[in-house]
């Protein structure tokens, strides 16, 4: 997909991968709507990408919140006009530090299921009705290798990315006739807050960017080759699977 | 006819009343029941615009109603007083006068100043919102709600008033006719060969509540018919296939857009109003919900097919318990309609049909 004007919507934009997407993005000239719980912490990324020459626009959501959705989509599309680029990346690991899930309380499964997975439905159920109409339209799954390898105490949000992993495959299946494209994308393990609240011990010296991520990110939203219902892995040789 | 009162209908109950102008017949069905009327050819056009908040709460006598954007900050709106939605629309107290300057706040921060009023009527109003961008339309999904019905209970949530394939929030009041067509019927037409074909239509108020601003409706709205979509519905016309479109407000926008005598691509406003005399440049039918004789909506109906069937079937209907409004039944009026079906192999004996519905 042509990335050059692209009405684009990016959820979880204030920090870490979901802001370096919207500033590659940006760059590479969409047109960004950035998503988060908060508008102040969007500021200062919606101030880097327009001082650089793109467009941005902020909106505060809670992808949990299931009175959000419609609000968020319909400002986005007022905005920036209909969405042709959705990513999903704002993600709950839940409490933090991680626990096992006989620890785990049920109502904290629930959240981070509804923030990781339920939202993300939502959303794009307002959303790609559009894009199917108008036979064009790329989403975009942050996964993580927790939503196929079982590690003790990632109970809640490995089973959301599992599951979140499913739902681009069945976009993919459901929409592919429609000229929509669906596929998920496994970062791989970053320098963020989110890993240093999981994992604080490991030394970020041995992580990734998000900058580098966000731009292989960005060149598999351009690729043609880039299968429709993919789990591209980009934790190691980038193969998809 | 009996008002459809909750927004929730069963989608595969819904039904559609099926009239053929040309064999001066129609016919009960379901609404899934729509691409078994189109042909491999043919063009469904759906209104794509999003349905926006656009009621506002000023005071407890002061409801303001978006009824149609003029620039990134400036609407054309209507206020009303004392009630809320459980009253009819013409049943509401009169609203406070509001002088040119006046300070509205909504709530959440939302403000904005009357630039000017209406010289014929001081509830139409043009409103300029301080808040511009994303802080302006943020507040206004914060702060407004869905214009709502008095014949539908419990107050509408955004999500009740939207087309599965909507996106811009140009339109005021749902474009509802194309609300009962579920993405399993418009993916069955479209594996049939019917082209599915979209334009922006700013759909607006239905009703305000006085006759004589009502008889002013509709307001020019705004429409937009992309260059892709013109040339799709440009090639189907070349075809021979047959332009269907999913409500008045699309037919509006696309004579609107032809008015020239050719389709044009582009964006306009239009306050096009079609009847028993107008002839269609590029519509052959029409779906939409059923309205009643007398109405300006039943008026354009009459441009699709003789009144004499049209109001029989709307007897019809009226007497088989069709439901009506936002969220009622639907019919297709289409010439060729029913014959195309009988020819397409179903028999004769598996649809009820009336030619004589007095």
């Amino acid at each position: 997909m042509e990335i050059e004007g692209t009405a684009t919507l990016i959820t979880g934009a204030s920090r870490g991968l979901g802001e370096a997407l919207a500033v590659e993005l940006g760059r590479q000239g969409a047109r960004v709507v950035l998503v988060s719980r908060s508008r102040t912490t969007l500021a200062p990324v919606v101030r880097r990408i327009r001082e650089a020459g793109g467009e941005a626009h902020a909106l505060e959501a809670d992808l949990g919140s299931k009175a959000d959705i419609y609000p968020l989509a319909g400002a986005a599309n007022a905005l920036v006009g209909p969405i042709d680029l959705l990513i999903h990346n704002a993600s709950d690991l839940g409490p933090v530090p991680l626990r096992l899930l006989l620890d785990t309380e049920c109502e904290d499964f629930e959240r981070v299921l509804a923030v990781n997975l339920l939202g993300p439905f939502r959303l794009s159920r307002v959303i790609a009705g559009s894009m199917a109409l108008r036979e064009r339209g790329t989403i975009v799954h942050l996964s993580s290798d927790a939503s196929v390898n079982s590690y003790a105490r990632w109970g809640a949000y490995s089973v959301s990315k599992a599951a979140l992993d499913h739902l681009s495959r069945l976009w993919a299946v459901e929409l592919a006739e429609r000229n929509v494209r669906s596929f998920s994308v496994d970062p791989g393990e970053m320098d963020t807050q989110m890993h240093a609240l999981a994992l604080p011990d490991v030394d970020p010296e041995t992580l990734s960017r998000p900058k580098d991520v966000a731009a292989r990110i960005a060149a598999l939203i351009r690729s043609t080759t880039t299968a429709n219902g993919a789990r591209v892995d980009l934790s190691s040789s980038g193969a998809a699977s | 006819m009996t008002p459809a009162a909750s927004p929730h209908p069963r989608q595969d109950r819904e039904r559609l009343l099926v009239i053929d102008p040309a064999a001066d017949r129609f016919a009960d069905h379901r609404i899934t029941d729509l691409p078994d009327f189109l042909a491999d050819g043919d063009a469904l056009v759906l209104n794509d615009a999003a349905t926006l908040p656009a009621s506002l709460r000023a005071a407890a006598d002061l409801e303001i109603r978006l009824m149609s954007q003029l620039d990134d900050r400036t609407w054309l709106a209507l206020s009303l007083g004392r009630g809320d939605f459980h009253v009819a629309t013409e049943q509401r107290g009169a609203p406070p006068v509001l002088e040119v300057g006046t300070e509205l706040a909504f709530g959440h921060g939302l403000t904005a100043r009357v630039r000017a009023v209406d010289s014929a009527s001081s509830r139409l109003l043009y409103l300029e919102f301080q808040a511009r961008g994303s802080e302006l339309w943020q507040a206004l999904y914060r702060t407004a709600a869905p214009i709502q019905y008095a014949y539908v209970r419990a107050p509408l949530q955004l999500w009740d008033v939207q087309n599965a394939y909507g996106s811009r929030p140009w339109a005021v009041e749902m474009p509802s006719a194309g609300r009962p067509l579920s993405f399993e019927t418009l993916f069955r037409a479209a594996a049939r060969g019917v082209r599915l074909a979209h334009v922006t239509h700013a759909a607006g108020l239905s009703s305000t509540g006085d006759a004589a601003l009502d008889a002013r409706l509709p307001v020019a709205e705004r429409y937009e018919l992309s260059e892709e979509n013109a040339a799709r519905l440009a090639s189907t016309r070349a075809r021979g296939g047959r332009i269907i479109a999913v409500g008045t407000s699309v037919t509006r926008a696309l004579e609107a857009a032809s008015s020239s005598g050719q389709l044009r691509a582009g964006s306009g406003r239009t306050d096009l109003l079609l009847g028993p005399d107008s002839v269609l440049r590029i519509c052959d039918g029409l779906l939409t919900g059923l309205h009643e004789p007398g109405t300006s909506h039943f008026a354009l109906l009459e441009a699709y097919g003789p009144r004499a069937l049209l109001e029989r079937a709307f007897r019809h209907a009226q007497r088989h318990g069709y439901l009506q409004h936002e969220f009622g039944d639907s019919c297709l009026i289409l010439k060729g309609s029913l014959d195309a079906r009988l020819a397409a192999g179903f028999p004769a004996g598996s649809e009820q049909e009336w030619r004589q519905a007095g």
